[in-house]
């Protein structure tokens, strides 16, 4: 009962005019740079960072939910109609999403997935609601060793097991880490890595890491294979509106992808990829027309929809009851609770109550806004969709110079922005994956503390990691996760035919 | 299996083993006060620096032996769509501090498409001038952003 005293105290902030505003304005805003190619959620968030200045805290975030939310609907779109999925966890959309469309049903392909996404993402934010007090509960029990251990099993989940490569994940990993690490050492005053330059004193600006890494070395690695073709964008084709024969057999998808996407989501360390590959799987499965999978089945658009949606939601669980981030939209969330001074962690729901819960409340308001933002108004996004490449990385470049330089006016982080635009080209080039990067960078400082912090209590003793039960069990995890993809594959490859 | 080491791997890998190594130098000059002496500010600092040479090492190590797992050859690069984009950086840099956002936010555009392929700069110059106005009113008068005022941004 106090959980729904608090959502309609929640209900209250996200329901003023001024917030509504902020959740419609980052809705849309989200739709459009999900739709959009080349940028995302991510650097959207990075780039509004700025107006923590101005606003008060519940608008900045409600702002930041909507952009979040809006681009998972958003990249659905382009995954159908382009096939270039905007992010990974849109990829498996494009497998029949981009077959529906090419045979006419465009309509009912963005349709479902629209509908799904609002059924997974009420669903998730239903789950969000009553499991994360109790969540918190937990946390609070946690001691700075715990806390060390699970930060651990979140760095090995977005360095070592998404991605192609472990080694490149880790070695990305650890350079954020690093950067992390520049500015004055907050528990003994010293500077750090920063090469007796003042400006770097305060650390590396997150929003100019962000906006390097995404939109300057996005439109850097662009230009460098312009030569090699672009993609063709299809035509919404097809009425809107579901058949009776499309709903029955979405409703199912979109119930089982919400179910299968929270939990992925809100441990930590879930992704929003591996259950939108489960979801896509599952369906084929029980689908009883398995062989229109690979030609543009309903289903395969429906199930991993509902779960992206759904794991997107989940992310939010840890970010607001641990302060641990698990994709890079919720680190770039968690610099800006910093930039408010207010420390993320299980206190958050005791100490800024009112917050968190407008924040929960406007997730249900954004999801309703989104259905209605992407239904009606989908001919507005195809229309985005068109932008010919040189305006829209022209534009991009423009908005990300805004980003850098409306920091502190200086030409030194824009050439640091550039800099890193160009690191981060390369990392394109070769593969290296950038969410550890950035997340190790807003995690480091975190996790050192809660090292230090622990080594503190023990007196120095190093075996506090293994000898407290709990964090021993979350290390354990973490090896696993770490080792186990590899494990699996040497053990399959010893065995070539089990027959 | 590919036995020739690809270059361009060889150089990202050497540039990884250079920047651990910095780190690690820029670790050993951290003064660390002996009360902090055991949890110091210079323990995490080596145990990232240190990890990402080990990585960056077998990152060499694999770019040696053929390559990086799982990359294919990378694809020749577009020399003059990325000359345009750089200039277009560099005109931005160039020019925010004195004449101010607008203009430098249009020749950057202008450069960029250009780089895009587009061929028609007189155009782009207008989008660009829209677009960078918009978005100077939008972030100084709505936010409060100040965002680089030049000579065009003190007449509106």
């Amino acid at each position: 009962m106090e959980t729904l005293a608090s959502l309609a105290g929640g209900f209250a902030t996200a329901l003023s005019p001024a917030n509504l505003g902020f959740a419609f304005a980052g809705c849309f805003l989200g739709t459009a740079v999900g739709v959009l190619p080349g940028i995302g959620p991510a650097l959207t968030v990075a780039l509004l960072l700025p107006i923590t200045f101005q606003v008060p805290a519940e608008s900045a975030f409600i702002l930041f939910a909507g952009v979040y939310y809006g681009a998972m609907y958003g990249g659905s779109t382009t995954s159908i109609l382009l096939n270039t999925p905007g992010e990974s966890a849109t990829i498996i959309t494009a497998l029949e999403g981009f077959k529906m469309a090419k045979k006419g049903r465009a309509g009912p392909a963005l349709a479902t997935a629209a509908i799904g996404s609002f059924v997974a993402g009420t669903i998730a934010t239903l789950a969000l609601t009553f499991f994360a007090p109790v969540v918190v509960e937990l946390a609070l029990m946690l001691g700075p060793a715990e806390y060390f251990s699970l930060m651990v099993i979140a760095f090995t989940a977005v360095s070592a097991v998404l991605g192609s490569s472990a080694l490149r994940g880790l070695a990305m990993l650890f350079l954020g880490l690093i950067l992390g690490v520049v500015g004055v050492d907050l528990q003994t005053g010293q500077p750090r890595f920063t090469f007796g330059v003042i400006e770097l004193l305060d650390g590396i600006e997150v929003t100019i890491v962000a906006v390097g890494l995404f939109a300057v070395a996005e439109a850097l690695h662009l230009a460098t294979r312009r030569k090699h073709g672009e993609d063709e964008i299809l035509a919404v084709s097809g009425s809107l509106w579901l058949s009776r024969e499309d709903w029955a057999r979405s409703w199912k998808p979109w119930l089982r992808g919400a179910f299968l996407g929270f939990p992925f989501g809100a441990i930590p360390a879930g992704g929003s990829e591996l259950p939108t590959f489960l979801s896509y799987f599952m369906e084929k499965r029980l689908s009883r027309r398995p062989e229109e999978f690979g030609q543009g089945a309903i289903e395969g658009v429906a199930g991993p929809e509902a779960a992206n949606n759904a794991a997107a939601a989940g992310v939010l669980m840890p970010m607001l009851t641990l302060g641990l981030p698990t994709s890079v939209t919720a680190a770039i969330m968690l610099s800006a609770f910093q930039s408010y001074g207010i420390q993320p962690g299980p206190l958050l729901f005791v100490n800024q109550g009112p917050l968190v819960w407008g924040l929960i409340a406007s997730l249900y308001v954004g999801n309703l806004m989104l259905l209605v933002l992407n239904l009606p108004l989908i001919g507005l996004w195809v229309r985005v969709l068109r932008i010919p490449q040189p305006q829209l990385y022209a534009g991009i470049l423009v908005f990300a110079t805004i980003g850098a330089y409306g920091v502190s006016n200086s030409v030194i982080d824009l050439i640091v922005m550039y800099v890193i635009g160009f690191v981060g080209m390369l990392m394109k080039r070769y593969d290296f994956p950038v969410a550890p990067v950035v997340i190790g960078m807003i995690l480091g400082p975190l996790a050192e503390q809660a090292f230090r912090q622990a080594l503190t209590i023990s007196q120095g003793d190093w075996t506090t990691f293994v000898t407290r039960p709990i964090s021993a069990a979350f290390l354990v995890i973490a090896l696993l996760l770490g080792v186990g993809p590899t494990l699996y594959r040497g053990l399959a490859r010893s065995r070539p035919s089990p027959a | 299996m590919r036995l020739h080491p690809r270059r361009g791997e060889v150089a990202v890998s050497l540039g990884l083993v250079a920047l651990a190594a910095l780190s690690l130098w820029q670790t050993t000059m951290i003064p660390v006060s002996p009360i902090y002496a055991r949890v110091g500010p210079t323990l995490f600092p080596w145990i990232a620096s240190l990890g990402l040479l080990v990585l960056s090492l077998l990152l060499l190590a694999e770019a040696l032996r053929g390559g990086f797992v799982g990359v294919e050859p990378q694809l020749s690069i577009d020399w003059h769509s990325l000359a345009w984009v750089v200039a277009g950086l560099l005109a931005n840099l160039a020019l925010i501090g004195t004449l101010g956002f607008v203009f430098a936010a249009v020749a950057t555009f202008v450069c960029v498409a250009r780089g895009f392929g587009s061929g028609h700069p007189l155009r782009d110059a207008l989008i660009g001038a829209v677009v960078s106005l918009a978005a100077y009113l939008g972030f100084d008068r709505l936010l409060g952003v100040n965002i680089g005022a030049g000579i065009l941004e003190g007449l509106v």
